[in-house]
């Protein structure tokens, strides 16, 4: 299987190594040179310098041949935008999209975006934590 | 009528002051507060600040009623696709007019349905292409939603497809010659049309495949 992982920060390095983990052929994307560090001495996979809206880096990046596509930079438009050119254009059957923003999340969530919102996981989590965890919670009024 | 600007540069801030000279109702949407305050001082309850590609911002600028016409024309075109999106496919807004910064983007443009674009490096090169007619090619209209361009191209001596049949140029996919102006006649292209040197030839074209076509009848750029 083929990966692509287009911003390689804290998110798209980790992802692009579980993929690798799991037997995958991945190719990350990012900008800058430097974030090559981030995917550590022994990376297998391929890297390619450029910004993500830019078509000749996503097909030298090997999107037309894609079984999946995770964009994570750290712009939430530029990885709505490019989410949608990878499912469009190349028609990735996979492609899922970090945004920061839960309002925008649901919106394109609801249009048959796959979004991951890791600002509602948050919310929801540290909620459910002190529901479950603080004394008298149930109690509060 | 009601319109909503998004981005208070430039272009917004023009825009904004001659639609409210022209009797319209208008929010104009800018984040950066330095921007903001001198478009406040000028615009005053006009302006708005906040980021209009969130939808809270654009509720709170009125996208529900909706405005009968949005104008997203910040400097970044991944902001102004996604504003026109939400907009459009979330609001039901008619009219939403997109500018488009890097004309490299237009193309993701065209193929998410934001139909109605503005791009001044394109509406310049149009120009110089149509004042500089020994570029050889002239862009005549584009057909945005069909993505194509009717161009007119000016067959001289030197160039490759002079005494070459129309069927044997190896012209772009999807792209048709369609008329030759000769000695003052126009004459249907057939696949055995030979092309004579002064012949203005008229094709459709691929957006993408101008640079190519103009390459299968004129070479390379000089």
């Amino acid at each position: 299987m083929k990966g692509v992982v287009i911003g390689c920060g804290r998110v798209g390095s980790a992802v692009a190594k579980g993929l690798v983990g799991d037997g995958w052929d991945v190719v990350v994307v990012d900008e800058n040179e430097d974030a090559l560090v981030r995917l550590g001495p022994n990376w297998r996979g391929g890297f390619v310098v450029g910004h993500g809206m830019d078509t000749s880096v996503l097909e030298s990046a090997g999107a037309a041949e894609a079984d999946a596509a995770v964009v994570a930079t750290n712009g939430d438009n530029t990885n709505l935008v490019i989410g949608q050119v990878l499912q469009e254009r190349y028609e990735i059957t996979t492609v899922v999209v970090r945004v920061l923003d839960p309002a925008r999340a649901k919106f394109y969530a609801d249009r048959g975006m796959r979004t991951v919102c890791p600002t509602q996981t948050a919310i929801s989590e540290l909620l459910d934590t002190v529901r479950a965890t603080a004394p008298h919670s149930s109690a509060a009024s | 009528m009601y319109a909503i600007v998004a981005g208070g540069g430039k272009v917004g801030s023009n825009v904004t002051r001659s639609l409210i000279e022209m009797g319209h109702e208008v929010t104009l949407i800018e984040q950066r507060p330095d921007r903001f305050a001198r478009l406040e001082e000028e615009f005053g309850p006009v302006a708005m600040r906040g980021d209009a590609t969130e939808i809270s911002v654009l509720e709170r600028a009125g996208i529900g009623r909706p405005p009968e016409l949005l104008l997203a024309v910040t400097g970044d075109d991944e902001d102004n696709l996604v504003i026109s999106q939400l907009a459009k496919e979330g609001y039901g807004v008619r009219k939403a007019i997109a500018r488009v910064n890097n004309p490299r983007n237009q193309q993701h443009f065209d193929l998410l349905g934001i139909t109605q674009t503005v791009c001044a490096t394109t509406s310049i090169l149009g120009l110089v292409e149509h004042e500089m007619p020994e570029h050889g090619l002239v862009r005549l209209l584009e057909l945005q939603k069909e993505g194509l361009v009717i161009a007119e191209v000016q067959v001289e001596a030197d160039s490759p497809s002079a005494g070459k049949r129309a069927g044997g140029l190896g012209l772009p996919a999807g792209s048709r010659l369609i008329s030759v102006f000769r000695q003052g006649r126009t004459e249907l292209v057939e696949p055995s049309t030979v092309m004579r040197p002064g012949d203005q030839v008229l094709a459709i074209v691929p957006q993408g495949s101008v640079p190519e076509l103009r390459r299968a009848l004129l070479g390379a750029p000089r």
